[in-house]
């Protein structure tokens, strides 16, 4: 009986740390989806680049962790930007195709990029020194930073949803993603929205890429890798929507980890018949609109 | 008279939003009925409700007597309901006859044929052919749609539903916009439909609904203000007061 | 298509005569007996380039035609490939016979999967096709009793075709085998295509709106459509088992779903003959670059595919049409 407490209770913590990955790394996806309509593949190229930047400064420029992290945000939400204006932009107007192909094809130049720059082996992330420890109770034992992401994670969440409830920016992209001729003709910047949420929703994948190197390693194909758990936690969760993915991150998150745990021979099976009756059952998602 | 188009009792509500309140409404066969209300009163839902293309909360369709509150937009298609939309629903890529064509392909049953039958598919070439004559636009027969000016596009919509050969055509504001060749030719065609078709209009043109009608609906707000002949509307008070407030911004 | 001609045609007449064949759609075939003797070592790569055109002529027809977005094709191609291959290794060698059963175990999948998420659009169906095709990987993957797993399907024999033609070394069976089924499933396609389902199919993805308000029984289109594509991937999946005895586990791949997206992109979706230019082009290019430098070829294949989206969405054959149009301006 003590034996399956602190195996679930161990799932729990993981499979949670897991899933506030997930979920910093998505929510911009699901921002910039629901208030764009564009389908951008492409996300986790940010993500993989937070990751990245982090690692570089911390490995061959001795920068601190939280100084690596932060700098490492700003850099691909400012890369994020000229992005956007540049190609982005030209795509609103076009067809789902061309925008799922696009994402494909930066995906395909970044990956590429990423090996010719980093080489092809995952890089080694070094947990700063105040994380190496471990809380333990009874049995089961919390590695510190692992903890630490799953604070963040839920830190993020609340901060995240203050912002679009409580202030007038947030206010400003709900009234976009709910109605984007409407939000136009009340005078709203949409261009300017866009362009802001998409650097806000990239600058946060990049943190949830440096922060869960440990967890999604950094590595060439992180892009691709990752997408489909991306993705599923976006559709699942509900295009626009800043709770959805939370939720369907860790109902997600912790079910895939439990089953890849305790019945390995299913392993990633289960996430993806998952999704496939979620998204029958709510095809717009769990905290989407129909 | 027994109707060929009814609906009782009808409802829709999104959340606290009643677009539709108690609806009951009946079109007998030949009706040259027309729907009018101010802006946002529900006309086009209750378009909607009766194509199918809305689920009712409450309330039943019925068309010739069979309740279709049930059934799919197709399923009451074949059963004789035809209409345009307020906005052209069309085939920009496609050339015009092919517009005209795709539907009378689905009247005949041939649309879903895997091998081109030369026989029967000429035969619903031509009839879409002879529609657009009718309709004096049949030079624009191999353009594309979008090339079209909108007047003219409004006259493919128009052909459209006439292809279908429906039983009740329900035309959602089909002069609206038109310039006034267009407009004349759209007149026409609704003066010289058979006299068997239950025909349903909304409309805002006063003009045209005096001028087409028979009886007179208004709709304000989702439900029935009140009914009759267009001389009985044209006289009551009620009417005019949610017009003339309607007239005096325009 | 390209720019029909009106010889002083009625309406009518051009209308009805849409369909007939022209001269240059020939071409394809022309080449690939020629390609046969211009090309001798090649022929494995010939075969090759004949499924993938294959597979991306059913990807077409769901996605040029009916507006179907998919990133899940590859299922089909994969269970095709897989039935082809247990058959085969659990003693049934005759080729043609087994291409059938790959054929019909990819369109009962197609079926199934088809009635069950085509009630979705958009981002929903897009991710309905993805995690069938990530859920059969997996169950490949782990199914190792039938499927070899991650080590792939090994010990497939098949026999002579017809009892006849020897599947021999050099690929001069094979190249045959598969351009045969290919011009085949051609000539039905393109009689499905320029039927009327073909064009109702046009309909539902130019205005699905219109198509449901002219009684168009739309999503029994749709799954019937999608189940023929699915039977078309299969059969070429069990092309590609037959010809290589072998399938391993990248045939479920989201890369090979994605690779037949690029290459029907490349060539122009929606016309017929995309697939005909964009697996060949795709396929001999990759076959060139990414010997040399894989990353070298991974990169401009991204940066093709996003130029191709912004500038010509038309693919090579688009390209075509708009040089077309100016030859005919320029000559006015």
């Amino acid at each position: 009986m003590e034996g399956l407490l602190s195996t679930i209770i161990s799932i729990l913590f993981h499979g949670t740390a897991y899933a506030m990955i997930l979920y910093i790394v998505s929510v911009g996806l699901s921002v910039t989806m629901g208030l764009m309509g564009f389908a951008n593949l492409a996300h986790g190229v940010f993500a993989m680049a937070g990751g990245y930047v982090t690692v570089t400064l911390m490995n061959s420029y001795g920068v601190p962790f939280a100084l690596s992290l932060a700098a490492a945000c700003i850099v691909v939400a400012l890369a994020s930007i000229v992005l956007e204006r540049m190609l982005y932009a030209r795509l609103y107007s076009a067809g789902e195709l061309e925008q799922v192909l696009f994402t494909i094809g930066l995906i395909f130049m970044a990956t590429a990029a990423a090996k010719f720059a980093w080489g092809p082996l995952p890089q080694r992330m070094t947990v700063p020194e105040i994380f190496h420890q471990e809380f333990h109770f009874g049995a089961v034992t919390f590695p510190a930073y692992r903890a630490f992401i799953l604070v963040s994670g839920f830190a993020i969440v609340i901060a995240l949803w203050l912002a679009i409830e409580r202030t007038n920016f947030g206010a400003r992209i709900r009234a976009a993603v709910d109605n984007r001729r409407m939000a136009q003709s009340l005078g709203i910047n949409t261009g300017q929205l866009f362009t802001l949420t998409f650097a806000l929703g990239s600058g946060l994948a990049a943190l949830g890429g440096g922060l869960g190197a440990e967890i999604l390693a950094i590595n060439p194909g992180y892009a691709f890798e990752h997408l489909v758990y991306f993705l599923i936690v976006v559709a699942v969760g509900g295009l626009g929507s800043i709770r959805g993915p939370f939720f369907a991150a860790l109902l997600l998150g912790i079910s895939d980890f439990a089953c890849k745990y305790l019945i390995p021979e299913f392993g990633a099976f289960f996430i993806y018949v998952a999704t496939f009756a979620l998204l029958l059952w709510r095809p717009a998602g769990l905290f989407g609109r129909a | 008279m027994s109707a060929v188009l009814e609906t009782r009792g009808l409802n829709k509500s999104f959340g606290a939003l009643r677009v539709a309140q108690d609806i009951n409404f009946a079109l007998g066969a030949g009706a040259r009925h027309a729907l009018i209300g101010p802006n946002g009163a529900g006309k086009t839902t209750f378009i909607n409700l009766i194509t199918g293309r809305l689920k009712p909360s409450a309330g039943h369709v019925l068309l010739a007597g069979e309740d279709v509150t049930s059934l799919s937009q197709e399923a009451r298609v074949k059963r004789g309901i035809g209409r345009t939309f307020q906005i052209n629903q069309l085939f920009k890529g496609l050339s015009v006859l092919e517009n005209v064509t795709m539907a009378i392909g689905e009247r005949e049953g041939v649309a879903g044929d895997m091998f081109r039958v030369a026989g029967s598919h000429r035969r619903v070439v031509e009839e879409a052919y002879a529609l657009l004559e009718r309709l004096r636009i049949a030079d624009d027969a191999l353009r594309t749609l979008k090339e079209l000016p909108y007047g003219r596009q409004r006259l493919v919509e128009i052909a459209i539903a006439l292809g279908l050969r429906p039983k009740v055509l329900l035309l959602d504001e089909p002069a609206a916009g038109v310039p006034s060749t267009e407009s004349a030719i759209i007149l026409d065609i609704i003066d010289q439909l058979p006299r068997d078709i239950a025909v349903l209009i909304i409309e805002h043109d006063m003009d045209l609904v005096f001028r087409f009608a028979r009886r007179i609906t208004v709709l304000v707000q989702g439900s029935i203000l009140v009914e009759g002949a267009p001389a009985e509307i044209a006289a009551d008070a009620r009417v005019r007061e949610v017009y003339l407030g309607e007239r005096h911004h325009v | 298509m390209l720019a029909r001609i009106q010889k002083k045609l009625s309406p009518v007449e051009a209308m009805t005569r849409s369909h007939r064949l022209r001269w240059w759609e020939l071409l394809p075939w022309v080449a690939g007996i020629a390609c046969y003797f211009l090309f001798p070592p090649y022929l494995a790569l010939g075969s090759q380039i004949f499924i993938m055109v294959l597979f991306a002529l059913s990807l077409d027809l769901i996605l040029g035609y009916a507006g179907i977005i998919t990133l899940g094709h590859a299922a089909f191609f994969g269970v095709g490939a897989y039935a082809a291959g247990i058959l085969s290794v659990q003693g049934w060698h005759e080729p043609i016979t087994g291409l059938i059963f790959a054929g019909a175990a990819a369109g009962a999948v197609g079926l199934v999967s088809g009635l069950i998420i085509l009630r979705t659009t958009g981002l929903t169906l897009l991710m309905l096709t993805l995690a069938i095709v990530f859920m059969l990987e997996e169950a490949a993957n782990k199914a190792g009793w039938l499927t070899g797993g991650a080590d792939g399907l090994q010990g497939m024999q098949i026999d002579e075709i017809f009892g006849v033609f020897r599947f021999d070394m050099f690929g001069h069976t094979a190249y045959w085998y598969c351009l045969a089924v290919l011009f085949v499933a051609w000539i039905f396609v393109r009689v499905l295509v320029h039927s009327p389902f073909g064009r109702s199919l046009t309909g539902i993805r130019e205005n699905v709106v219109r198509m449901h308000a002219i009684g168009t029984p739309v999503r029994r289109r749709l799954v019937t459509a999608y189940t023929i594509s699915a039977i078309l991937a299969g059969i070429a999946g069990g092309l590609l088992a037959q010809t290589t005895q072998f399938v391993g586990l990248n045939v479920l791949s989201f890369q090979r779903s994605g690779g037949v997206l690029i290459m029907l992109i490349f060539g122009g979706v929606g016309r017929l003959y995309g697939a005909f230019v964009g697996a060949p082009a795709y396929m001999i290019a990759e076959d060139e670059l990414a010997k040399t430098d894989p990353v070298y070829w991974f990169f401009w294949l991204g940066l093709l595919l996003v130029l191709v989206v912004m500038f010509a969405r038309g693919g090579i054959l688009g390209l075509l049409d708009e040089a077309l149009r100016l030859v005919k301006r320029g000559r006015r």
